[in-house]
């Protein structure tokens, strides 16, 4: 069973509620990946537009568990005045922290984040800090009180998998007991499987699913795949060789010329 | 008095955030509130007073990753 902080979750895979083609298919699509926690968010919203009311009463209609983020904060203050703001509208203290440091490639700027981390954390936040695979700034987000740590795969809604596996496997060597979810870059089942199967406890996908041609369809992929993953780590892989290994044994094999 | 409603400048008659945002149409919406910058609880939106120039955020719940 993951843990986050004392929730107990079933399903290993988190999703983005962003970007789908319309309110039901995101409903379906959630609904076909078995996820039990979907990111959320806060934006401006003029009086008697409401829309953020439809979004939200269908999302408590889900179910689910919701993870508020700071996305598109670019400061330790804008992202802590967020984190507020979502506590209070979604009445979580589970929050994705953001902290946005380069505006083309959407990296964390870990500087901030583990400064807003220690201010939130205090403040009684669960904190799920988007964060890269550094070793170093995962330490120093343990250290201010975080107890799961989000690094990202490769940069947010590109697609392009898993980057730095070395970084990913250090950090599950090190961190053993803590919850480790890949966010960010998975473009395919078989991105999230690999995370599940190196160790990482849970994947976070967003555009993935969205921009499908099917989302549904694509929900219900990750959803194989993430358990697959998983399913292969307990199992224990082999360990890859340089050399190839006969798997037919040779012992009283024929010559035969 | 004039204020900043998300960035557009509004003119208003309310003298704090709770009546500013029923005068607004936000009335009875889950919004989250910050007035300068600064988070303001739903409770506290009514001793929350405006002055001229002030600004105010007005958040909803909407879709993310």
């Amino acid at each position: 069973m993951l843990r986050f902080y004392e929730t107990e979750l079933r399903s290993r895979l988190l999703l983005g509620t962003a970007r789908y083609p319309s309110p039901s298919i995101l409903t379906e699509a959630v609904k076909a990946s078995g996820t039990q926690a979907v990111t959320v968010s806060l934006r401006r919203e003029s009086g008697g537009e409401r829309a953020g009311q439809g979004f939200w009463s269908l999302i408590r209609d889900l179910g689910v568990q919701v993870l508020p983020n700071t996305a598109g904060c670019h400061s330790v203050k804008e992202a802590v005045t967020t984190a507020h703001m979502g506590r209070e509208v979604f009445g979580t203290s589970w929050v994705k922290l953001e902290v946005i440091g380069d505006d083309e490639t959407l990296q964390p700027d870990v500087f901030g984040l583990v400064e807003a981390a220690r201010i939130l954390c205090k403040e009684g936040f669960q904190v799920f800090p988007y964060t890269t695979e550094d070793l170093i700034v995962a330490e120093r987000l343990l250290e201010a009180g975080c107890r799961v740590l989000m690094p990202w795969g490769s940069p947010i809604g590109s697609g392009r998998g898993l980057h730095n596996l070395f970084g990913l496997n250090v950090l599950r060597a090190r961190f053993p007991e803590v919850p480790l979810v890949v966010d960010a870059g998975i473009g395919v089942p078989s991105h999230a499987a690999q995370a599940l199967e190196l160790g990482c406890d849970a994947v976070l996908i967003n555009t993935a699913v969205s921009q499908a041609r099917d989302p549904v369809a694509m929900a219900g992929a990750f959803a194989q795949a993430v358990a697959a993953g998983r399913a292969a780590y307990e199992a224990g892989p082999m360990e890859p060789r340089d050399l190839a290994v006969p798997s037919t044994p040779v012992i009283g094999k024929a010559f035969l010329g | 008095m004039r204020i900043v409603v998300n960035g557009a400048s509004r003119e208003i008659r309310a003298a704090d955030l709770f009546s500013a945002l029923e005068e607004l149409g936000y009335g009875g919406a889950v919004v989250a509130t910050a007035l300068n910058d600064e988070f303001v609880p739903a409770a506290e939106r009514q001793t929350a007073r405006l002055a001229e120039g002030d600004r105010i955020e007005v958040l909803a719940p909407m879709q993310g990753g």
